[in-house]
């Protein structure tokens, strides 16, 4: 592998990179210990604050900080108008495709994508068939995960358009740095990011059942303090200004959806759920959900009720689906797709399985369903044992795997030890969809590999984030 | 307001107010037993700690026999005991965490704290340091207290939380006369002799109300005084007189902001009438044992009564 492309020197050969010309003077004349200081004030305020998230199986520390790293990364006005038009036409489509697939099917017709991966895939929904949901938004709510690997090389590496989460990272993190080192944003000219609450609240209200009114009650629905995100739904709840309920708060009567308050029941109109399809509903889905509501897919089904992101959205951002966005943008937009797909071997095609069985140890190999890092193969950093382990699952079941190349991820400077060094990092900016548009909000979560060398940023994995900062010059 | 999240307001203040008291008891249970006496007051001070806090069936049932040790490790630490001050915080701190966004950031980073805080201490045996987290304990309790009156708005969560806090407090006040009235005093012991008289100075001790007792009563430490400052004293922030009165208060504010009084608030005045009319001879002379027990009976039916009428 060459090395990466860097956001603050690029190939190496030009020097800095103008976005980053006044970040890397500062950097120069700040004191030695600064940055570390600064570091060590913000995990303590994320303490204080409890920002935490909990990792799965892990039992001595069922909280944990996800690390924070001082140094932003910068993106220039240029680079965000690119980023910002390929999103919103991404999510623009997918919200067609979701809306075709669940209605007409117009692009199974066309060959676009083959129909028994749509209509076998787990996250299908069969009951969703027929479906139209208050303004047609589908997916209301989307984190889209782009890599660079060179000036204009931004690749998406994959679309969550379930119940992605991290936004409340983007906005906590932008509230450290202001706190932290107001002189540089004196320095640059920032694009802000906290629009993107008023922005959220827009696109739930606007999609809200027309019976709501001008004031729809809207709450957000989470599996409660054990879940991982459970921090962001209670962040995001507050920020907006409504409830943040449990399954066990919720009751249907009569199609409609309620609370049970210190007042008697109220009812609720619009639902911004981080619980999986298969939990919300006990009667319609998992019958042993435990965090889900008895009866809910039946108000969601009269129309009494906005579930945001709708249910059956998962179809859309499965690794196999994935592959054949370009063809979905290009049927749904009638334009060819302005960010890049990552080139994938289907593993359920015999000519690419072939293909990524002789070159195992070079590319990355993922499991269709699987998400935050786990179950897959980066084939240069796995030892031999795991390739032949991989083997032997790909063989087996050559329809659950997709490959890739190993990306060339960007590097960015990050502080280690009180050294700044180069750290591979993603970055996963935030796309709401309201009946009328798809809105980007400048910026995102930028996840950083601690690791020397390491490409997996994952949280769950011990990645961190930073700051993303979309200057407005 | 959702029901669950009045619940766990409730709950917090109420594991909040505990915490603080265990840490009491278990102050007062030091000083106790460093007593000289004709038995082993240790014995018998720890005996009685366990019996002030409420939980002797469940100390019992692990088989532990009172020791300094066995007290101390059980009240503050115990992972076997669901209402030790560890328990407490804990719990207090989860009931907060699922209804972070009903309390101010300052409220939320006071109890927070006492968690952290609680971590970083870990399990101290050396009896100065146990001392030291016992004034940790005290300090949360103060913290989040301030914070809470400092920072909260007055609407409904805040009387949720102060109503929780206040019940337990009646309760825990109520449980404390009731041991030092009957246990405490080991068999041999006069009524009215110099291990008498320290007990009570300690319990008075134990609330911070020492010193309240002398400018209140001009005189040196009796039993009935003191039992007629930690019943109907209203002047008396612990007094189960003035516990009532805060129940009645925060339970009306709620009636008003809801427009809607219903059995808790019925239940809870009859009972604060009840206590303007009270005399301390009275109590005596029917038994001062069985006024506490039916008072603690009496709490309960009023927690259950604001439990259905809010939390579910």
């Amino acid at each position: 592998m060459t090395s990466a492309f860097d956001e603050m020197t690029g190939d190496g050969s030009g020097g800095v990179r103008d976005s980053y010309r006044a970040l890397a003077s500062w950097l120069e004349l700040a004191p030695p210990d600064l940055l570390q200081a600064r570091s060590r004030q913000a995990e303590l305020f994320f303490r204080r604050m409890g920002v935490t998230f909990a990792v799965y199986g892990d039992a001595e520390s069922s909280e944990r900080l996800i690390p924070f790293d001082v140094v932003p990364r910068i993106i220039d006005m240029e680079e965000w108008a690119h980023l910002e038009r390929g999103l919103s036409q991404r999510v623009t489509a997918i919200n067609a495709f979701l809306r075709d697939i669940y209605g007409p099917q117009e692009c199974l017709r066309a060959g676009v994508v083959p129909a028994e991966l749509i209509l076998t895939n787990p996250q299908y929904r069969p009951e969703m068939q027929g479906h139209r949901p208050p303004g047609d938004v589908w997916c209301h709510i989307a984190g889209i995960d782009l890599v660079r690997t060179g000036e204009d090389g931004f690749y998406v590496l994959e679309d969550n358009v379930r119940t992605p989460s991290g936004v409340s990272y983007m906005l906590e993190n932008r509230e450290m740095m202001m706190r932290l080192f107001p002189d540089l944003f004196a320095e640059h000219r920032v694009r802000p990011v906290d629009g993107y609450i008023d922005s959220l609240l827009t696109s739930l209200q606007d999609t809200a059942p027309e019976r709501a009114g001008d004031d729809p009650t809207i709450v957000v629905l989470t599996p409660g303090p054990f879940n991982s995100a459970y921090y962001e739904h209670s962040f995001l709840a507050d920020k907006l200004g409504v409830e943040l309920v449990e399954g066990g708060d919720l009751f249907v009567d009569d199609d409609t959806v309620f609370m049970r308050t210190t007042e008697g029941p109220k009812r609720v109109d619009v639902i911004y759920r981080r619980i999986d399809d298969d939990y919300l509903d006990p009667l319609t889905f998992r019958p042993d959900s435990t965090v889900g509501v008895p009866g809910l897919m039946a108000a969601y089904h009269a129309g009494r009720v906005t579930l945001a992101n709708a249910v059956g959205t998962g179809v859309a951002d499965d690794k196999a689906v994935y592959t054949y966005m370009p063809e979905i943008i290009r049927f749904f937009t009638g334009e060819d797709a302005l960010l890049k797909n990552v080139p994938t071997w289907r593993c359920r095609e015999p000519e690419a399985l072939k293909t990524v069985l002789e070159r195992l140890d070079e590319l990355v190999v993922k499991e269709v369903s699987g998400s935050g890092g786990y179950g897959m193969l980066v084939g240069p950093a796995a030892t031999k044992a795991e390739i032949a382990d991989f083997r032997a699952r790909l063989t087996a079941n050559p329809n659950d795997f997709v490959a890739q190349p190993t990306l060339g991820l960007s590097t960015a400077p990050t502080l280690d030890g009180g050294e700044l060094c180069s750290r591979h990092v993603d970055l996963r900016p935030f796309v709401l969809t309201g009946p009328a548009e798809s809105r980007v909000t400048p910026g995102g979560l930028t996840r950083v590999a601690l690791k020397p060398g390491s490409l997996v940023v994952n949280s769950s994995q011990g990645g961190g984030t930073k700051d993303t900062w979309v200057l407005d010059v | 307001m959702l029901s669950r999240t009045a619940a766990n307001l409730y709950w917090t203040g109420r594991y909040m107010e505990r915490a603080d008291f265990l840490a009491r008891i278990l102050e007062a249970a030091i000083r106790l037993a460093a007593l000289p006496a004709k038995d082993d007051p240790a014995v018998t001070a720890w005996a009685s700690a366990v019996a002030s806090s409420g939980v002797k069936a469940a100390f019992d049932s692990t088989g532990r026999t009172p020791s300094e040790k066995s007290v101390r490790e059980f009240l503050a630490f115990g992972a076997d005991n669901s209402t030790s001050i560890k328990a407490c915080i804990t719990r207090a701190r989860a009931n907060a965490r699922s209804v972070r966004t009903a309390l101010t950031i300052e409220l939320w980073e006071a109890i927070n704290g006492a968690w952290n805080g609680l971590n970083e201490i870990g399990e101290p045996t050396r009896r100065a340091d146990f001392i030291n987290f016992l004034d940790f304990v005290k300090s949360t309790s103060l913290a989040v207290e301030g914070a809470t009156s400092r920072t909260m708005l007055r609407n409904d969560a805040y009387w949720f939380l102060r109503l929780g806090m206040a019940i337990e407090r009646a309760d825990n006040t109520a449980r404390l006369l009731d041991v030092k009235y009957h246990l405490l005093l080991p068999p041999g012991e006069r009524v009215g002799g110099q291990l008498d008289y320290f007990q009570w100075t300690t319990l008075l001790r134990e609330v911070s109300a020492l010193t309240a007792y002398r400018w209140v009563y001009r005189e040196s430490v009796r039993p009935w005084l003191v039992a007629d400052l930690m019943v109907l004293n209203r002047q008396m922030p612990r007094s189960l007189a003035s516990c009532q009165g805060m129940i009645v208060s925060y339970l009306e504010r709620l009636a008003t902001d809801y427009g809607r009084r219903g059995p808790a608030q019925r239940l809870a005045s009859a009972r604060l009438a009840r206590f303007e009319e009270a005399r301390i001879e009275d109590i005596f002379q029917s038994g001062l044992h069985e006024y506490i027990q039916a008072f603690l009976s009496e709490n309960h039916a009023l927690g259950a009564a604001i439990h259905d009428q809010y939390l579910i």
